[in-house]
C-alpha cells in the first residue's frame, strides 16, 4: 500500500492530500507522524486532485512531512461474545486491564438502514419501574426514546435506574446494555461505571467511553461503534440490547466543528443543514427485525442547550425519535426525584405495548386521566397565585390538590425503588380518588365501576389490600407509600405561597 | 451512450469527466452501478446525485449514462405495494439483500412475471389518443385498473384482443406499428396532463369531526398539517389514509421513522375499507423512505409518489396523498443543494424552496381525464415538520402560500392529550363556503349554520378564558358560563377524537351532525331556563350533558342520542320549574 508525503493543508481536524492515486469516499486512513505515532481519519471528500481526511484524534502535531496510507476499507470494529463486560475507548479499543478482544468478525461501522418491509412491529411493554415512565410514557422494546435533560440535571442517575431496573415482564431473555459516552466528564464516567460494577450490571454490559478531553472528532464514531456491537449481540446472537447514548450534544457538537472546518454552508445555529439525516443514521439503527429474537432499543440522552426544547439538537432529535421524556428544572428545585415533566414528555409507540395483554386493560384511559387533570392543575396554580385558592370552585380545589399530589406521590420515587406496574396504576387510581367520580371523563364507565374508589387518597394501605393485596403488599415492603394526604399539607402551604 | 469517469465524491454528490447528459438524465455510477440522476452540468463536468449510499466510490470509477430521466412504472400491480424513494418495491429488495438496505440492486416497479386477466375495451378501428382506455384489469378485488393510452400516443386501433397477460406483452397494437402493453413508464418530475382542471366542490369526508366540520378539505385540494413533533401529525395522516373517502391512497413517508412505517405496514392489511368492507391496503400505496435511508432517494420520493397518484387519477378516481413529511423533503433539497455549494437563501434553504413546494402542490387538482368521462382528482396532504414549532419558517411559510386547507397542530393541545391536536382557532379552510352548500345538501340543511354557531362559540370561549385566568369563571355573567360550558362540551366531545377507539376512529356525517345538535341544544336550553330565571348552578350540573361524550364510544348511537335527548328536557323541565 503507498504511503504519500502530499499534505498540502491542515486546518482544524483536517487534512488535505494532494495528488493521490484514486481514493474511495469515506476510507480509512492512517497517518505517520515523525515520532512514528499513528494516527486514524476517515475520508470526506475525494476528487482526482485532491482528499480531504478528518483525523479523529485531532490535528495536533501533524505536519507536512507526515505520510498518510489510505487502507481502501471502510471503518470496521471488531465484534465478539468476549466484548460484554469490558470497557473500551472511543474507538473500540480496550481501556480496562484486560486482553485485546480477538473478534469473531469485522462489521461495518456505518450500518445499513433496515429495510421498513422487514422491521417487526415494537409490542414488548418493557417495566423500567419508573412510574411516570411506565404509566404515562410506556417504553416499549425496539424503541427509542431520548431523555430531554438540562445541565446539572439528574439524568445520568435516571438512564442508571432504568438501566438496572429495565425488564420485560416473563421473559427471560439475555438483556445487555451498551453504554457510550461522548464527552462526558471523567467522574460522570467513573459514576456510571461504578454503580455498573456496584449492581454487577457489569457483566452484561459494553461501554465505550470518550472523555471530555478525548478527541472532540472521535465522537463521530463512537455512537457508530456502539450500535455495531448492540446489532452484533441483537441480530447475531439474539439477545435484547438496551443502548444508552450520553450525551447526544457533545456529538453534534463535534459534527458542526467539522462542518465549520470543511467550510460548509451552516444551517440553524450553525449545525450543518444534514445534521437531520446524519442523527437519523445513528437512531433509526432501533428496532426489531422480523423473524430474529433481538432487539435493540435506544435510550439518548441530551442536554437541552439553556434548557430550550426547540433548540436543534433536540428539536431535531424530537422528530426522529419515538417520543421523549423532558426533564424540569421545576421538579427538580421542588425536590422531586425523578423530576420527569409529563406534559411534555411523550412515547409514540406506548399504545402498542399497554393494555389488557402488555401491562392492564385501564392503563390507556388512566394516563390520560392523570394527563388531562395534571394539566388543568398545573395550570391552575397561575390562577391561585393572583386570587388565591379560596376564589377557586370546589373541582378546581381538587385539582389543584391533585396536580401537587400528583407530583409528590407518583412522580417522585426513589433512586431503588423498583415499581411494577400494577404498584403504578394502583396508585394512580389511589390519586384520582381525591377527585368525584364525575370529574373523570377520559374514563370509562365500566372501568370506573371496578377500579375507582372515592377518598382512596384517604384510605389507609390496608384497605388497598383487600384489592391489590399481593402488589400493595410489596408496595409496603419497597418503601411505596400509597396512603397521600399526610405528606402533603407541608406542600399544600407551599404552593400558596 | 459513451461511458465517463468519476471526478470527485463528497457525500450522496458526486461529479463526472466525459458523460454526454442532459439536465435530470438518470446514471450508473462506478462498479456497482448506483443510481444517479444528473442534477448540474457545468463545462466538462456533470454533477449527479446518487440515490444509494457512496462509500468506497473512488474516483476513476466508470459512470454510465442511460438518457432517459427518472421514471416510475405505471400498471397493474401498483396497489399495495411498499417502495422506496425511486419506486424499488421493498419486498424485493428484502429478499434479494436481506433485511437491511444494501445498495448496487435494480428491481424493477411493477412484477413483470405476473400474468393480469385484460379486457378489451376499444374495438379495432377506434381512434385512440393519450388516456384513452384500452380495457380493464380488476387490479384488486373491486378495485378496476383501467389500462391506458400512455400520453403522447395516438392512432387507429389495428388489433386488440382480452386474456391473460403480463405486463410485457403487447395487448394492442395500432396502424402505424405501435404496439400498446398494459403499463408504460412516466417520468416523475414532469406533471401528467389531463383534458381540463376544475374546481374542487365535493369535500372529501375523512370521519374526523374536526375536520369534516370546522376545516373541511375538497376533493382535488390541498391541505398542510404542520405541528411540532409530539403534536400527532403522522397519527392524524395514518387517520386520514384510513377513514377518508377516497378511492385510491398514496401514502409517503418521508424521511420519517422506520418503526411509523412499520406500524401502517402491519396496520392496513387488517383493517377494512368501511365503503367496500375488503382490507385497507388493497386501495393503498407506500412509499417509504426513513429518514436513514439515502436522502437523494427521499428527494425523489414525493415525486415518485405524486406521479403514481396522477396516474390513478386519469382513470376517473379520487386520489388521496398524504406526505410525511414535506419538511423533510425540503431538507433533503436543503442537503444536496449545500453540497452543490449552491448560495443558499432563507435558513440555508436554496433559493428554488417555494417554486419546489408551489410546483408539487399544483399537481394535485380535480380534473376531467383525456379519455374518460369520470372525474379524478388527487388531494394532497402535506405534513410539514416546523423546527421547534415555529410556523414562521421557510417550508411552513412556502407552503403556506399555496394550500387552502390549514390544520394547525398545537404541542399545548398535544399535552393535554386533546387529539386530533388541531388548534380551532389558528386554523382555516378556505373551502369551507364551496363546500358549505353540498354539505347543506347531502347532509342537513343547517349543517353550515351549526358549524358556524359552534366557530362563534369557540372564538368567544377563548376571549372569556383570558377573563378567567385573571378572576376566575365564578366571578363571569351567567349567560358567559354557559357559554363557557357549551364550548367545554364541544371541545371535550366533538372536537376531540381517538384515532384508537375502534368505533370514535371513524364518524359519519351524520353522527357529527347529531352530535353538534344535541350540544347546541344544550346552550339554548340553559340560555332559555336562565331567563326563566333558573339557578346556574343547576344548569350547569345537568347530568345528561356530561353524558354526549359517551355517543362517540358506540356505533348505535340513535338509541343512546334519543335516551339523552330526552332525559335532558326532564332535567330542563325540573330545573326550570323550581
Amino acid at each position: 500500500m503507498k504511503e504519500y508525503k502530499t499534505i498540502t493543508r491542515i486546518e482544524g481536524p483536517l487534512v488535505f492530500v494532494e495528488n493521490t492515486e484514486p481514493v474511495g469516499y469515506s476510507e480509512i486512513v492512517k497517518l505517520r507522524l515523525g515520532d512514528g505515532e499513528i494516527r486514524t481519519g476517515q475520508v470526506l471528500d475525494t476528487s482526482e486532485k485532491l482528499v480531504v481526511v478528518q483525523v479523529f484524534e485531532g490535528t495536533r502535531g501533524i505536519d507536512k512531512n507526515a505520510t498518510v496510507k489510505f487502507l481502501g476499507d471502510s471503518m470496521k470494529l471488531g465484534v465478539s461474545e468476549d466484548m460484554l463486560g469490558r470497557i473500551l475507548n472511543g474507538k473500540g479499543e480496550p481501556l480496562d486491564k484486560g486482553p485485546g478482544i480477538i473478534p469473531e468478525k469485522k462489521l461495518d461501522i456505518t450500518g445499513a438502514a433496515i429495510n421498513p418491509y422487514a422491521r417487526g412491529s415494537p409490542a414488548d411493554f418493557i417495566q423500567t419501574g419508573v412510574s411516570t415512565i411506565d404509566a404515562m410514557n410506556t417504553l416499549v422494546r425496539g424503541q427509542k426514546l431520548p431523555i430531554f435533560s438540562g445541565s446539572g440535571l439528574p439524568h445520568n442517575e435516571i438512564a442508571l435506574q432504568i438501566a438496572r431496573q429495565s425488564k420485560v415482564i416473563g421473559m427471560k431473555e439475555k438483556f445487555v446494555v451498551v453504554f457510550a459516552a461522548m464527552g462526558i466528564t471523567n467522574e460522570e464516567a467513573q459514576h456510571f461505571i461504578k454503580d455498573f460494577e456496584e449492581t454487577g450490571a457489569i457483566e452484561r454490559s459494553i461501554v465505550f467511553l470518550n472523555l471530555a478531553d478525548n478527541p472532540a472528532v472521535e465522537r463521530l464514531i463512537t455512537p457508530r461503534m456502539a450500535l455495531t456491537a448492540a446489532e452484533y449481540f441483537a441480530y447475531e446472537k439474539d439477545m435484547h440490547v438496551l443502548v444508552i447514548l450520553t450525551d447526544m450534544t457533545n456529538y453534534c457538537e463535534s459534527l458542526r466543528e467539522i462542518g465549520s472546518a470543511r467550510e460548509e454552508i451552516p444551517g440553524r445555529r450553525g449545525y450543518p443543514g444534514y445534521m437531520y439525516t446524519d442523527l437519523a443514521t445513528i437512531y433509526e439503527r432501533a428496532g426489531i427485525i422480523k423473524g430474529k429474537k433481538g432487539s435493540i432499543t435506544q435510550l439518548p440522552i441530551l442536554t437541552m442547550v439553556g434548557d430550550d426544547i426547540t433548540h436543534p439538537i433536540a428539536d431535531l432529535t424530537g422528530y426522529i425519535t419515538e417520543g421523549q421524556i423532558v426533564l424540569s428544572r421545576e421538579l427538580h428545585t421542588k425536590n422531586v426525584y425523578p423530576p420527569i415533566d409529563v406534559l411534555p414528555s411523550l412515547s409514540r409507540l406506548m399504545n402498542l405495548g399497554i393494555g389488557k395483554k402488555n401491562t392492564r386493560e385501564d392503563h390507556k384511559q388512566v394516563s390520560d386521566q392523570c394527563y388531562a387533570s395534571y394539566a388543568e392543575g398545573r395550570d391552575l396554580r397561575g390562577l391561585v397565585a393572583i386570587v388565591g385558592e379560596d376564589a377557586l370552585s370546589e373541582k378546581d380545589k381538587r385539582l389543584l390538590h391533585f396536580a401537587a399530589i400528583f407530583e409528590q406521590e407518583f412522580v417522585r420515587q426513589g433512586k431503588r425503588d423498583d415499581r411494577s406496574i400494577q404498584q403504578t396504576l394502583d396508585l394512580a387510581w389511589a390519586l384520582l380518588g381525591s377527585m368525584n367520580k364525575e370529574d373523570l371523563t377520559r374514563i370509562s364507565p365500566e372501568f370506573k365501576e371496578k377500579y375507582f374508589k372515592a377518598n382512596a387518597a384517604k384510605t389507609s394501605s390496608g384497605q388497598k389490600e383487600e384489592h391489590h393485596g399481593q402488589s400493595a403488599q410489596k408496595a409496603d415492603e419497597r418503601g411505596t407509600k400509597v396512603s397521600v394526604r399526610k405528606p402533603l399539607q407541608g406542600l399544600d402551604e407551599e404552593d400558596n405561597k | 451512450m459513451d461511458k465517463g469517469k468519476i471526478y470527485r465524491i463528497a457525500g450522496p454528490v458526486i461529479e463526472a469527466k466525459g458523460i454526454d447528459a442532459k439536465m435530470y438524465d438518470v446514471v450508473f455510477v462506478g462498479k456497482e452501478r448506483l443510481m444517479g440522476e444528473v442534477i448540474r452540468i457545468q463545462e466538462e463536468l456533470s454533477t449527479i446525485q446518487v440515490y444509494e449510499d457512496t462509500s468506497n466510490l473512488k474516483p476513476g470509477e466508470d459512470v454510465e449514462p442511460t438518457g432517459a430521466s427518472l421514471s416510475v412504472e405505471l400498471g397493474p400491480g401498483l396497489l399495495s405495494s411498499i417502495y422506496d424513494g425511486i419506486q424499488r418495491p421493498l419486498p424485493i429488495l428484502k429478499d434479494k439483500m436481506g433485511d437491511f438496505i444494501k445498495r448496487g440492486v435494480q428491481a424493477p416497479g411493477l412484477n413483470h412475471e405476473k400474468r393480469w386477466q385484460f379486457f378489451a375495451a376499444a374495438k379495432k378501428g377506434d381512434a385512440v389518443s393519450s388516456g384513452f382506455i384500452l380495457g380493464t384489469v380488476e387490479e384488486m378485488p373491486g378495485i378496476i385498473h383501467k389500462v391506458l393510452v400512455p400520453p403522447g400516443i395516438s392512432g387507429k386501433i389495428n388489433s386488440i384482443k382480452s386474456g391473460s397477460f403480463t405486463i410485457d406483452e403487447p395487448v394492442a397494437t395500432l396502424e402505424n406499428g405501435t404496439s400498446l402493453r398494459m403499463f408504460h413508464l412516466w417520468p416523475v418530475r414532469i406533471p401528467r396532463p389531463s383534458a381540463k382542471k376544475l374546481l374542487p366542490e365535493t369535500p372529501l369526508i375523512t370521519g374526523q369531526r374536526v375536520i369534516d366540520g370546522l376545516f373541511p378539505v375538497a376533493k382535488g385540494g390541498v391541505a398542510a398539517i404542520p405541528g411540532p413533533f409530539g403534536a400527532g401529525k403522522t397519527v392524524t395522516q395514518q387517520a386520514l389514509s384510513k377513514w377518508c373517502d377516497a378511492d385510491i391512497i398514496v401514502y409517503i413517508g418521508c424521511g420519517e421513522r422506520g418503526n411509523e412505517m412499520t406500524e401502517v405496514l402491519t396496520e392496513f392489511p387488517h383493517l377494512t375499507d368501511p365503503k367496500s368492507g375488503k382490507p385497507l391496503m388493497n386501495r393503498t400505496v407506500l412509499i417509504a423512505n426513513t429518514s436513514n435511508m439515502p436522502v437523494a432517494a427521499r428527494e425523489a420520493s414525493v415525486y415518485t409518489g405524486i406521479t403514481i397518484a396522477e396516474y390513478f387519477r386519469d382513470m376517473g378516481y379520487d386520489v388521496a396523498l398524504m406526505a410525511d413529511s414535506t419538511s423533510r423533503w425540503a431538507e433533503a433539497m436543503r442537503e444536496i443543494s449545500s453540497r452543490l455549494e449552491e448560495m443558499p437563501g432563507e435558513e440555508g434553504y436554496p433559493a428554488y424552496l417555494s417554486t419546489r413546494l408551489a410546483e408539487f402542490y399544483e399537481r394535485a387538482g380535480r380534473v376531467i381525464p383525456f379519455g374518460t368521462e369520470k372525474l379524478g382528482s388527487v388531494t394532497v396532504i402535506g405534513a410539514v415538520s416546523p423546527p421547534g414549532g415555529d410556523f414562521s419558517e421557510p417550508v411552513t411559510q412556502g407552503t403556506l402560500r399555496v394550500i387552502k386547507t390549514f390544520w394547525a397542530l398545537d404541542a399545548k393541545l398535544a399535552q393535554r392529550r386533546h387529539f386530533p391536536s388541531i388548534n380551532w382557532l389558528t386554523s382555516y379552510s378556505l373551502y369551507f363556503e364551496t363546500l358549505g352548500p353540498w354539505l347543506d345538501k347531502h347532509v342537513a340543511p343547517d349543517w353550515t349554520a351549526r358549524v358556524k354557531e359552534m366557530k362563534t362559540l369557540l372564538q368567544e370561549e377563548e376571549k372569556l378564558l383570558e377573563i378567567v385566568q385573571l378572576v376566575g369563571s365564578d366571578a363571569l355573567p351567567e349567560k358567559q358560563q354557559i357559554t363557557l360550558e357549551v364550548s367545554r362540551l364541544i371541545r371535550e366531545f366533538f372536537l376531540q377524537q381517538n384515532a384508537y377507539h375502534e368505533v370514535d376512529t371513524f364518524c359519519t356525517l351524520e353522527k357529527a351532525y347529531k352530535t353538534m345538535g344535541i350540544i347546541l341544544e344544550y346552550g339554548r336550553a340553559s340560555i332559555d331556563a336562565l331567563e326563566k330565571g333558573a339557578d346556574i348552578g343547576r344548569i350547569l350540573s345537568i347530568k345528561s350533558k356530561d353524558r354526549i361524550g359517551e355517543l362517540k364510544f358506540v356505533a348505535q348511537y340513535e338509541p343512546l342520542l334519543h335516551e339523552l335527548e330526552k332525559e335532558m328536557a326532564k332535567e330542563f323541565s325540573v330545573v326550570s320549574v323550581n
